[in-house]
């Protein structure tokens, strides 16, 4: 269990993280999400014992980061942003280390460096040093670094930043693996929308330093104009006034030339059936016809573009 | 206790996992010898002692010693390490401890390597090994000395270059804080017992008594107070200037 109570964060005048507040529950997996300088790193810096809030408290498991700040770290696997390690170790070395200050001795510690080594696929890299490996290694370095103690709270800060998209894979896996045990938090940032939608079973959107939505990514998709708009693609280019008369239309959108129309629905209202029975009626040549969940990334612009204006 | 042993034993192989530490080792072997027979005339005094070989260390050490203590905090700053550092179940005082001790040792290590003098000078004469073994006490006492104030200053600045001259500066003062030089800008307004504080905190006193053997207990205790107290400023530092 993570709870935040009124967490504040100044760096001189501006105030990075203005008194946010919510809670995480085990099992969850939480995405938190903000353009650049929102306050997700910050927060997340507060949160692992890094920076001090200068109001408002949290607590990890019970623990306050505050005044049980080691207590609190115990629980923890944290992933910094740019995933920052010792260079001049080794690899081996530097994972031994870690589980070493973690606590960890014989027999077990030996299991726990095995495991993670297997679950980041390291077993090739071990004796080279970190400085040497190329960019999807130090990530996945820096993960194993943070599930090593087998933490019941896992914090990543921009986990995938900066991966190729055969890497962006492998550690949205790895976070679905992790989160599969009902007792564990994982709470990543990112400002990849993709990502909420592939590991995550609750969103979380901050601008400013302050909370903006709060729910799972498919009540955040709803939350767009686009949640139940239905998209054909044409063969040729057709009249789409009449669309707009059909029940629950709340307006079209045509693009690329007219081959592409998306139909929105107003909130609440399913329009797919009524928009196919249409289009077969006018013998328009459909190539394609489907319905849309939502645009996270529009819900992103709109929620956080309100917030700036 | 775990934990301080964990983070002193990664820093020292730090050091040896660079070219850093035998670069340091052979510099610091050179110019002893250098300072020692040439500048410190070991053969010309005729005495059986290594007052040549001690004499030059608070200036041999102004300079390394600094190259060994600007990259303790700055680099995890630069690196970006002192976060991961920082969310370690580790405690603020078993990181600094360790750090400085690993660097501590490290220094203390190079001196050991210096051995051959004193086979040299047995072999010449007839030394008093005791004094020479307080010799070497008391400039690995003055080396944690430089070391604690370059920790402090490296804990300053993400720059290994700017941790480095602040440290040779703060050092330099250390050094020059009994000299007339220093004493001559406050005689005449200044009390007499500031006057005698501000000359209690050369280094080069208190060395000069302990290389010449004769260790005094409040020597010893100037010694670690110092040290306790650099490192005490370095974990507030660290604490007040985390972020940056």
């Amino acid at each position: 269990m993570i709870k935040i109570n009124s967490l504040t964060k100044r760096f001189g005048e501006h105030v990075a993280v203005d008194n946010l507040s919510f809670e995480v529950r085990p099992g969850e997996v939480l995405g938190f999400l903000g353009p650049n300088g929102a306050g997700k790193s910050t927060t997340m810096k507060m949160l692992t014992g890094f920076l001090a809030p200068d109001g408002g408290s949290a607590s990890i498991c019970g623990f306050d980061i505050r005044t049980q700040t080691l207590q609190a770290q115990r629980q923890m696997g944290y992933l910094p942003e740019g995933a920052p390690c010792y260079g001049d170790m080794r690899v081996k070395g530097f994972l031994e280390f870690i589980a070493q200050v973690r606590g960890l001795s014989g027999a077990d510690r030996r299991r726990q460096v095995d495991r993670a080594v297997e679950q980041l696929q390291l077993q090739g890299v071990l004796h080279q040093t970190i400085d040497t490996l190329s960019k999807g290694f130090k990530r996945r370095v820096g993960l194993a670094q943070a599930i090593l103690h087998d933490p019941r709270v896992l914090i990543l800060d921009e986990p995938t930043d900066g991966l190729d998209p055969n890497q962006k894979h492998q550690v949205r896996g790895l976070i679905q693996q992790l989160a599969s045990d009902s007792n564990k938090i994982v709470v990543i940032s990112t400002h990849i929308l993709e990502e909420v939608s592939a590991v995550c079973t609750r969103a979380v959107v901050i601008a400013r330093g302050r909370l903006l939505a709060d729910g799972t990514p498919d009540e955040l998709e709803a939350r767009s104009r686009y949640h139940q708009a239905v998209t054909l693609l044409l063969q040729q280019p057709v009249d789409t006034a009449a669309l707009l008369a059909l029940p629950g239309v709340s307006g079209v959108e045509v693009a690329r030339e007219g081959h592409e129309v998306t139909v929105l629905a107003e909130p609440g209202a399913v329009i797919f059936p009524a928009v196919g029975e249409h289009a077969r009626q006018q013998q328009w040549q459909v190539k394609e016809l489907s319905v849309e969940r939502g645009r996270l990334d529009e819900v992103f612009r709109s929620l956080t573009a309100e917030e700036a204006a | 206790m775990n934990s301080l042993n964990v983070i002193f034993k990664r820093e020292l192989a730090s050091y040896f996992a660079t070219p850093l530490a035998y670069i340091f080792i052979v510099i610091f072997l050179v110019l002893s010898a250098v300072f020692t027979f040439y500048l410190g005339g070991f053969y010309e005094g005729g005495q059986a002692d290594l007052v040549p070989f001690f004499n030059f260390h608070p200036w041999l050490y102004l300079f390394l010693v600094p190259a060994v203590a600007m990259r303790l905090w700055a680099e995890e700053r630069k690196s970006g390490t002192i976060e991961l550092l920082m969310t370690l179940p580790v405690s603020r005082a078993d990181m600094v401890l360790g750090k400085f001790l690993a660097a501590w040792v490290f220094v203390g290590i190079a001196l050991l390597l210096t051995f051959p003098i004193i086979i040299t000078v047995n072999y010449l004469g007839d030394p008093d090994n005791g004094a020479i073994f307080t010799g070497y006490l008391g400039s690995w006492l003055l080396a944690g000395g430089y070391l604690a104030i370059g920790s402090c200053m490296s804990a300053l600045t993400r720059n290994q270059v700017i941790a480095f001259i602040l440290s040779v500066v703060a050092c330099f003062v250390f050094i020059v804080s009994g000299f007339p030089l220093v004493l001559d800008l406050f005689r005449g307004w200044a009390p007499q017992w500031l006057l005698d504080a501000i000359a209690s905190l050369s280094f080069l006193i208190r060395f000069d008594a302990i290389s010449k053997g004769v260790l005094d207990l409040r020597d010893l205790l100037y010694f670690i107070s110092l040290m306790v107290a650099w490192l005490v400023a370095t974990a507030i530092v660290i604490d007040l200037k985390k972020a940056d």
